[in-house]
């Protein structure tokens, strides 16, 4: 037995009597001994060459280089090509490489290329010969590998069909350990589709056209699907912390803090290419790797008091142009590097340098500008005040490369850049210094990117900071939110704010006005904006805030009287609900924007957790507390497979369906109304028959144990008689006293 | 009509009981005296001095002549209700955290907190509820909770079963005769501890009261979950209104949970839920503090509540209240009528 700590003698604790020669430590040795670098890994091995002589040897060498030195550095002496007993050449070569970066690059671009019309090469790493390629390793004779039978996958889109015919949308809750998507069912309680305890170990996530649900584990991402929701991809990423998809759901980018450690033994599907890598780039097809890249280094900055700020992590790092055909990444300060899908080649081989650039950000859907026809995406990124130059927003195409506008700018202290949904408006929230630096202001800049040589409009009426800025969904307006005083750690209480709604003027044809101040509601909370995803409609609410919930509902385009200042814009503002959500700290509109719901989340504060659900108007339907409460989030839906004509015919027969609709509502609460009253009638029944058999068995067991039938009113009698000798009659008066009338009288 | 307002207390209160005639209220508190008043007007009428340390319980025998408290001094005391006289004290090894007469009050139970290497126990005394007689010093059982402590315990009808909630959101039906466990069922969420438990009127069935939020209702003869009331806080008390079907839960969070002041966090409010539908009709507001315990009028006509704050609230039902029926109700009245 070791000895315990307490019977520890001193003699125990003195190391010098251990003999290190005695000890024999080869296990550990053999466990913990560093795998030296074995110095292979420069060398590539080339398959396919053609058959050639001494004499040829050399033009063939020569004729190689051309091609090898385009991945890497490598010279005539340093190919070697073995030679056959008779002379000839074996028809592959030793290619070594001045650094292994540069020989696994030439595994990915050469291997597979043509050499000439006959013969194609193969590029392997000497390692990965010597690794898959040893004897032993493979079956000397081939096998064909077995193709398994076709399976009929289960209908992804499925849940876009609604069993109840109702066209109700899913959402997601996260609480606790379990995870369910349910039926949104307005009043009632959600109808659960699917619920599963340790269903994801960090967090759930929708892909963007709501056909896979994400889950994220220690060990990788996975996707579900489908009516009975088996999995459908997995992902092994190891520790991912963070996922996002591309907007056509073909790819999704995963990214780790802890940069990826491809173990001895390999992993199943990284290699070790992707060793020390943080971000992963994934076909969903295929669940194969396109490729993996390291974390960049965002330079710190220092505030204006010299105080250096731990730079944003920039989420997502991989933006998606809106046909998903590119995915570029910015080097803050220095250059842009788009990416070509589905092969993963930076586009024309080289990053696009823009000095200083700070952000960018691609057009959320493929740009129409006039005159234009070639279809073309657009980003567009800013770069601040170098020296004597002055900032600058551009706007860029790809593939071409153009930039189509430029605006200068001056006094700018930050720069942010907002999309309208449709890509027909940028406006770029620009905050100025005044030139002594002491006061803050903010322009909006707002390029009509659809109109000849995009026109820009500037809005400088503001005299606030901005803290939130939204444009409304495929709509021409937005709202703002500005603060007299600096964001910032202010003592608990956050400042107050006012909310601000503009529009474009009326304008002749189809042209749109300019933009004008509509209204601004002051002294508010308010510090978050969240449109309906069809527009028209608007939430601006407190969100995360101990003092106050406020949730005001807006329409802009109320169809009661028009105030007269109001005539000649573009929207009618009515506050149609305020509604108050304690401790709410997330809002998301429901993607056919009829609902809305709110919950207070258990990561951000602990309080009352769960959720409550308005209609669009901001009638409060349902209101659940959730223990534990972690996400709630709407399934997204596809895009609409109607046409214009189609979806116009709809609208114009709407008053048909609603009557329609209207009646099966209707018919719905009036066979709910009558459940309840049923289930209400059997509860009752089911108590008192209860009841009954209860107090018959009571009354039974009292009799056989000869006890009275009322323990106590024996009592009572006996203790009356004990006390009533003793006790004389008495009289109890009660004096009550009653005010009749009050009157005051002042004397003066 | 306005609560009466009873301010007798200095320290958070820790049971309201009403004796069997519904005009007296008698409550305890972490201070050390228990409080005697009149339920219609708030007056009070007497304390009761004695005990030295928190007093947890308190209970009045069916003929109002006797009541019988348990403390954290370690003692049960036995008083006459009239003129607050001590006639007898027991002993213990830990604090008493309740006591609870049976029907007839010729027996009296308590239970003893697990401590310092003791375990947690219940106890049944002999009651002769002649105040001249001499009491008996000996326990006539000692049920012994190896499994998990009792925090609650009270006896059935006919005082056939002692039955006891225990700190593992079980509960026990014990032989009240021999003290032997006939069953134990998990019925409270695991660890959230059982923190009351109030008998029918005849006691064949039980309200239990317990952290989990939750509130249930259970048959005394085979430990049947006849109802669960769903609250969204944890729960101290729970207590059911005679002469219509509600029940009354009473909870909120505990003081060190809640951490801004703004009364409406701590829900500090009186629920009232319908005893065989199982819904909330209703919530009483008023406490600052979690509501420690509540108790009905066994006449049907008001219930009080204790809060951690130090207050009695003690409420007059209205004519609405009476007159609020389902209308499945009514149409089983009509029908008996």
């Amino acid at each position: 037995m070791a000895p315990s700590f307490d019977h520890l003698r001193d003699e125990d604790l003195d190391e010098d009597d251990i003999d290190m020669d005695e000890v024999d430590i080869s296990d550990l040795r053999e466990k913990y001994e560093v795998q030296l670098e074995q110095g292979y890994d420069t060398f590539v091995v080339i398959d396919g060459l053609p058959e050639v002589t001494e004499e040829q040897k050399p033009k063939l060498v020569k004729f190689l280089l051309k091609k090898l030195n385009s991945a890497g550095k490598t010279r005539e002496d340093l190919i070697f090509m073995p030679m056959g007993d008779d002379g000839k050449s074996l028809r592959f070569a030793f290619v070594e490489y001045s650094s292994a970066a540069e020989a696994a690059t030439a595994v990915r671009q050469l291997d597979y290329t043509a050499l000439d019309k006959k013969h194609t090469l193969r590029v392997n790493k000497l390692t990965d010969v010597d690794r898959y390629g040893r004897e032993g390793r493979i079956d000397d004779e081939y096998t064909p590998p077995t193709i398994e039978p076709f399976q009929e996958k289960e209908h992804l889109r499925s849940f876009l069909a609604d069993p109840s015919g109702r066209g109700r949308d899913q959402f997601v809750l996260y609480r606790g350990d379990s995870v369910g998507v349910y039926w949104n069912n307005e009043k009632d309680q959600p109808e659960p589709v699917v619920e599963r305890q340790h269903w994801t170990e960090a967090f759930v996530q929708w892909s963007p056209q709501g056909t896979y649900l994400t889950s994220v584990h220690a060990q990788g991402v996975q996707l579900w699907g489908g009516p009975s929701w088996t999995r459908q991809r997995r992902f092994p990423h190891p520790f991912v912390n963070l996922v996002a998809f591309s907007p056509n759901e073909k790819y999704l980018v995963t990214w780790s803090n802890r940069p990826i450690s491809i173990p001895e033994e390999g992993h199943p599907v990284l290699t070790l290419d992707d060793d020390g890598k943080n971000y992963v780039i994934w076909d969903i097809e295929t669940s194969k790797p396109l490729r993996s890249f390291a974390q960049l280094e965002t330079p710190a900055v220092t505030d204006e008091h010299g105080v250096k700020k731990t730079p944003k992590f920039p989420w997502p790092a991989f933006k998606w142009s809106a046909d998903a055909k590119y995915v570029a990444r910015l080097n803050q300060g220095s250059s842009i590097s788009v990416y070509e899908l589905p092969k993963m080649n930076l586009l024309d081989k080289t990053a696009i340098k823009i000095e200083g650039v700070m952000d960018f950000d691609w057009a959320p859907s493929t740009p129409q500008r006039d005159g234009i026809k070639t279809y073309e995406q657009l980003f567009c990124f800013w770069t601040p005040e170098i020296g004597s130059n002055p900032a600058k927003v551009g706007l860029m195409t790809i593939p071409s490369k153009q930039i189509i506008r430029t605006l200068n700018l001056f006094s700018v202290s930050d720069a942010k850049l907002h999309w309208q949904s449709d890509a027909a408006y940028l406006c770029v929230k620009v905050d100025r210094h005044s030139k002594s630096k002491k006061s803050q202001a903010t322009t909006l800049e707002i390029f009509r990117v659809k109109e000849k040589g995009v026109p820009v409009e500037v809005v400088d009426t503001i005299k606030d900071t901005v803290i939130n800025f939204a444009w409304e969904p495929k709509g021409d307006r937005f709202v703002i939110i500005t603060t007299t005083e600096p964001v910032g750690p202010t003592a608990g209480v956050p400042p107050k704010t006012s909310v601000a709604f503009f529009c474009p003027e009326k304008a002749k044809g189809q042209a749109v006005g300019n933009f004008k101040h509509l209204r601004t509601l002051e002294k508010k909370n308010s510090n978050a904006i969240f449109w309906s995803p069809k527009g028209r409609f608007v939430v601006i609410a407190t969100i995360h805030n101990q003092q106050s919930s406020d949730l005001d509902f807006f329409d802009l385009d109320f169809e009661g009287e028009k105030p007269e200042s109001d005539k000649d814009l573009t929207a009618n503002l009515l506050l149609m609900n305020t509604a108050d959500h304690y401790g709410v700290t997330d809002v998301e509109w429901d993607p056919s924007g009829r609902f809305v719901a709110s919950w207070a989340s258990s990561w951000k504060q602990q309080m009352e957790n769960g959720y409550h659900m308005y209609d669009f108007r901001g009638e409060q339907l349902r209101e659940e507390p959730v223990e534990k409460l972690k996400q709630l989030l709407w399934r997204p839906r596809p895009p609409t497979l109607l046409s214009k004509e189609e979806q116009k015919t709809i609208r114009k027969n709407l008053r048909e369906y609603s009557r329609i609709f209207e009646q099966e509502d209707a018919e719905r609460i009036n066979s709910a109304d009558v459940a309840v009253v049923e289930h209400r009638r059997r509860l009752l029944e089911e108590w008192y028959a209860w009841r009954a058999v209860t107090e018959e068995e009571l009354a039974e067991e009292r009799e056989a144990l000869g006890l009275p039938e009322d323990p106590v009113a024996e009592l009572l009698k006996a203790h009356a008689a004990a006390v009533a000798p003793d006790e004389e009659e008495k009289v109890i008066e009660e004096i009550m006293e009653e005010v009749l009338e009050e009157t005051e009288e002042i004397v003066s | 009509m306005r609560p009466i307002l009873l301010s007798g207390h200095e320290r958070a209160l820790t049971q309201v009981k009403y004796n069997r005639d519904g005009d007296l209220i008698f409550s305890t508190a972490k201070d050390q005296q228990i409080c005697a008043w009149y339920s219609h007007n708030g007056e009070r009428f007497g304390t009761y001095h004695g005990h030295v340390g928190a007093i947890w319980t308190v209970d009045v025998d069916p003929t109002s002549t006797m009541i019988a408290s348990g403390s954290a001094d370690n003692t049960i005391r036995l008083w006459e209700v009239k003129t607050g006289k001590c006639l007898k004290t027991w002993e213990f090894p830990t604090a008493v955290k309740r006591v609870e007469f049976n029907e007839d009050g010729s027996k009296l139970l308590g239970v003893t907190e697990k401590r310092m290497g003791h375990m947690g126990t219940i106890v049944v005394l002999d009651i002769d509820l002649d105040v001249n007689a001499e009491q008996s010093d000996e326990k006539s059982l000692t049920i012994v909770c190896d499994e998990s402590k009792a925090t609650v315990a009270g006896w059935s009808y006919l005082s056939k079963y002692i039955i006891a909630g225990h700190e593992d959101g079980s509960i026990s039906q014990y032989d009240a005769k021999t003290g032997d466990l006939l069953y134990n069922f998990p019925i409270h969420e695991l660890n959230n501890p059982v923190v009351d438990l109030q008998w029918s009127q005849d006691r064949t069935y039980f309200i239990t009261a317990s952290k989990d939020k939750t509130a249930k209702l259970i048959s005394a003869k085979d430990l049947e979950v006849k109802k669960t009331y769903v609250a969204d806080t944890p729960l101290n008390s729970a207590a059911m209104t005679y002469k219509k079907d509600f029940v009354i839960l009473g909870g909120g969070q505990a003081a060190m949970d809640v951490t801004t002041t703004s009364a409406r966090q701590g829900k500090f409010e009186a629920r009232f839920y319908h005893k065989i539908f199982e819904e909330e009709i209703g919530r009483v507001r008023g406490h600052f503090g979690p509501l420690n315990t509540v108790a009905a009028d066994p006449t049907g006509k008001g219930y009080a509540s204790g809060g951690e704050d130090g207050y009695v609230r003690v409420h007059h039902f209205d004519k609405g209240f009476f007159d609020f029926t389902y209308e499945v109700e009514r149409e089983r009245a009509n029908r008996l009528s």
